[in-house]
């Protein structure tokens, strides 16, 4: 019998060990590499000078920095309503007895499906100010000229934070799977307590859906405050620093400028927003509803 | 539907003889509205979600001088089927495209074959650690890329491999904390009296993982073969840090590097393009789209 455990013990040990030398190398030793390496200042080519907590020092009187954390903000607190509404609202009506539903469902998700940079190429195409699908929208409902969009220092953060309304396939077909979770039985009691439509979404839809909203809002959140392809490709972070996100100014700082105890001070930074933002959500989750705790 | 109104027509005692086949007219006309007007939104939704792609694909058929005609063309005339070979020629996409193929493959190989094995050491054996360990797993899923992106791009740089596949390969072997997790939670739903019966008759554990289990987790396995692909094919930064050379270049860095080279002209190139890479990607949704679905619904179940 103690022969076999020991046998599991070096058997499980085996199988699991590629993830586990991969934790150490991939994950953890650069994790420590990465906490030692925000003390100092090291450009690759000489050697690494310790400065202790000097880098977040310089980073706190950084313009730049303050500048792309505010962006950040403003880029989330736009996207995540945005995306998690519209998905919501399209995945309600995908769940409704309607024709041509799996058609539907598929159209709404395609955007989700094409390579990121294709989709981005493209949405440059379409904020063409002079002859884009967008402005030439615009122009069907009377808006006339349309903004210069990636152009305008006032238009280019809406920009990024609209090409979002595309991708919201991902939250969707999870905010369905929610939907068709939801009992049958819960939505005849409220008939018959002669709840209407609107009433029957606010008492029944969205309490029992809560966790799935409160998941998608906090996958929402991280992910929005880590973007950086988007205004990479897009904007380069301009015009002017109108677009330039967290994400995007630690990447300069790190792979174009080679400052990569700073980069790691900033990534760092990041880390400890991003995990207090977590915590916070958890803390003003009692929204959200849990049926087994009921 | 009717149904449920039936039922409830029945069960609701108080309602006099005569009114119930008013009611139950008014709430049937009431439910077919409601069900017009939701499908006519999300058609004109749809409508608008799909028109960009129709544009895209019309734009890369046209000449250069239509691209600019405003309001839009939506049939291209004369239709320029000559974009795509020059796209594929002019800048060297199609070496991009093997390049992307190259990696795409290789790594799907890799956290596939890693990620079954990682799976099966947490989902079927027992042993001292195991549960700690698996809850460090799903930890790094929470850790955001950022915090190790630098020591490992200058560990990789000690390894002089810079510019060259090994950063975008080698990592896929080690497994994927997602990957091992979706795996586990499917190899647990196998009864444990399938592998018993194997131990019996001398099976030793490799043979029955390859033998039996990978066999029967055909669903879980494509899920996972089908985010690698995904998530290697569209990949931008890993490539955008680790390569230079512009023969080694994937097709989302070859596509930007046209759009820099080129600046704001030749789009219908560009559309081409663009048309070609996203091609694999949707010709796979369309063969497993519900892999696509399990995936992410998953994904939802984390929390």
């Amino acid at each position: 019998m103690t022969s076999s455990k020991k046998q599991d013990t070096i058997q499980g040990y085996l199988f699991i060990s590629p993830w586990l030398l991969g934790l150490i190398l991939l994950q953890i030793g650069p994790m420590l590499l990465s906490l030692y390496m925000s003390l100092n200042i090291w450009d690759l080519f000489r050697p690494p000078t310790f400065v202790g907590l000097g880098n977040y020092k310089s980073l706190f009187q950084d313009e730049l920095f303050w500048t792309s954390l505010a962006n950040s903000a403003i880029y989330v607190t736009g996207r995540v309503p945005l995306v998690l509404l519209l998905s919501l609202f399209v995945a309600v009506l995908l769940n409704q007895r309607i024709p041509f539903r799996n058609f539907l469902r598929t159209a709404y998700y395609l955007p989700s499906v094409t390579p990121q940079i294709a989709m981005l190429m493209l949405w440059i195409m379409m904020f063409e100010p002079d002859w884009g699908l967008i402005n030439w929208s615009l122009g069907l409902i009377g808006i006339d000229p349309g903004p210069r969009w990636l152009a305008s220092l006032k238009w280019a953060k809406p920009a990024l934070i609209l090409v979002s309304a595309w991708g919201i396939g991902g939250t969707m077909v999870i905010f369905l799977a929610g939907l068709q979770g939801v009992p049958k039985q819960l939505y005849e009691a409220a008939e018959l307590d002669g709840a209407n439509t609107l009433k029957k979404m606010w008492h029944v839809t969205l309490p029992m859906i809560s966790p799935v909203i409160f998941f998608n809002l906090v996958m929402s959140v991280i992910s929005s405050f880590q973007m950086f392809t988007k205004a990479f490709v897009m904007t380069a972070g301009g015009p002017g620093y109108a677009t330039l996100m967290y994400v995007l100014y630690l990447y300069n700082q790190a792979f174009m400028w080679f400052k990569m105890g700073y980069g790691s001070a900033m990534a760092w930074v990041l880390f400890a927003l991003l995990f207090g933002f977590t915590v916070i959500m958890f803390k003003r989750s009692a929204w959200v509803y849990y049926e087994s705790k009921a | 539907m009717t149904t449920d109104t039936q039922s409830l027509a029945a069960r609701s005692t108080t309602v006099p003889a005569k009114a119930r086949p008013l009611w139950h007219k008014r709430k049937a006309v009431r439910s077919y509205i409601g069900r017009t007007v939701a499908f006519v939104l999300a058609a004109a939704g749809a409508i608008s979600f799909v028109a960009p792609f129709v544009w895209a694909v019309s734009t890369s058929l046209k000449t250069p001088a239509q691209v600019f005609v405003f309001p839009p063309e939506w049939i291209p005339n004369p239709v320029q089927f000559s974009n795509y070979p020059d796209a594929l020629t002019e800048i060297p996409f199609g070496r991009f495209f093997l390049n992307s193929t190259i990696i795409t493959g290789t790594c799907l190989i890799g956290s596939v074959l890693t990620s079954i094995l990682v799976a099966y050491g947490f989902a079927r054996i027992e042993f001292p650690g195991r549960d700690v360990l698996f809850m460090i797993l799903l930890g790094t899923m929470m850790l955001p890329a950022q915090v190790t992106m630098i020591p490992v791009f200058i560990i990789f740089r000690i390894l002089d491999w810079i510019d060259t596949f090994y950063p975008l390969i080698v990592p896929s072997y080690f497994g994927s904390a997602f990957y091992i997790f979706l795996l586990r939670q499917f190899f647990l739903t196998i009864p444990l009296d399938l592998e018993d019966a194997a131990r019996i008759d001398g099976a030793g554990r490799v043979q029955f993982l390859w033998r039996i289990l990978v066999p029967l987790s055909g669903p879980a396995i494509a899920t996972v073969a089908v985010f690698s692909f995904m998530a290697n094919w569209q990949d931008f930064f890993m490539p955008l840090i680790y390569l230079n050379s512009k023969e080694k270049l994937t097709l989302p860095l070859g596509l930007r590097m046209f759009r820099d080279e080129y600046g704001g002209a030749q789009w219908e190139l560009m559309m081409a393009a663009v048309v070609v890479t996203t091609l694999p990607s949707l010709i796979l949704f369309f063969v497993a789209q519900r892999y696509f679905i399990s995936g992410i619904v998953m994904t939802g179940m984390k929390g």
